[in-house]
């Protein structure tokens, strides 16, 4: 897991959130499975970024990987998610949320609160972002999608991720090397301005 | 919205989470969301026969204002385990928290001017 020691110059040493911070804020970065969540999440976070394994059990209808086995199974996800001091009194946790539909708990837990969404999109494949798509549209979370360029050969243009994503027009859509801090800020920046606009 | 019970609440292992929980079921994220800020009540000493968890959050929390899902990470504890143990030390006037972050629906743009505000700051 890369992490990005420049983020944590400014934070203190200590694992506890400073004492005059009264409110923390909640983003979700989400997409499919190995899309950068993690790396993007450790480029911005001033803590090492923490994980929890939530073991979970599933029926198996609709869940193709466990065809063939038991009625209900359970299955471990891991719940990646970083912090970042954002002002005196303010705390911005990045969550980090695994895309399938047979982790509905756990993503109910994870939009409760969430101010929205940053959708990071492998332009190659493009057709595993669909279902993550559904679910941030089922709890109603407003969104940006971050390209996650990886600085490799980007063969897709804005327009083709639109029209391949059915996005809205006015859903922004922004690319980043989730490995850097200043590209993964920029990226949570185009949400935040979106979620301002919509709040209007 | 779900309604409780309606599919299964994130779980540990079975064995284990059950003996950490006493068999009760989970509380929903509505009494301590992953984001909530919490800290140990100033002057309080752990109540008797507190588990090993429990004893670990107390020491954990005792040194300042983590959320919820930190005290998850930090212990290694399932989400839902941890935050059956931080409502019951809640419940026992152990635990401060800090105001509830507000919900989705009703963000207000104060907070998203401030977020934006510091993230901006990152990219100088």
């Amino acid at each position: 897991m890369d992490s990005n020691p420049s983020s944590a110059e400014t934070a203190q040493k200590s694992i506890y959130v400073s004492s005059e911070v009264t409110n923390a804020a909640k983003i979700l970065v989400v997409g499919h499975f190995a899309v950068g969540k993690t790396t993007f999440i450790g480029s911005l976070s001033e803590i090492t970024p923490l994980r929890t394994e939530e073991k979970m059990t599933q029926a198996s209808v609709h869940v193709d990987d466990l065809r063939g086995v038991a009625d209900k199974k359970t299955t471990t996800v891991a719940l990646d998610f970083g912090r970042l001091t954002l002002s005196d009194d303010l705390v911005l946790y990045l969550f980090g949320t695994p895309g399938q539909q047979r982790f509905m708990q756990l993503w109910e837990d994870m939009a409760r609160g969430a101010l929205g969404a940053l959708l990071l999109v492998d332009p190659a494949r493009l057709e595993e972002t669909f279902p993550v798509i559904d679910l941030i549209e089922r709890y109603g979370l407003e969104y940006a999608i971050a390209v996650n360029s990886f600085g490799s050969s980007s063969t897709y243009g804005e327009a083709e991720v639109r029209e391949a994503l059915d996005l809205l027009p006015d859903t922004p859509v922004v690319y980043c090397d989730a490995r850097d801090q200043q590209s993964s800020a920029e990226a949570l920046i185009a949400l935040v301005r979106h979620l301002l606009e919509r709040a209007a | 919205m779900t309604t409780p019970g309606e599919e299964e609440p994130v779980t540990s292992d079975f064995v284990r989470s059950y003996v950490i929980t006493g068999g009760r079921s989970l509380p929903s994220s509505e009494e301590l969301a992953l984001h909530t800020l919490v800290t140990l009540a100033p002057e309080r000493t752990p109540p008797l026969g507190a588990g090993p968890e429990v004893r670990a959050i107390w020491e954990l929390c005792a040194g300042g204002y983590l959320s919820v899902a930190e005290v998850a990470g930090h212990l290694g504890l399932p989400v839902g385990v941890a935050r059956l143990l931080l409502t019951d030390l809640a419940e026992q006037g152990h635990l401060l928290r800090r105001a509830e972050p507000p919900r989705a629906q009703n963000v207000d743009r104060a907070t998203l001017e401030k977020v934006l505000n510091g993230l901006q700051s990152l990219i100088g």
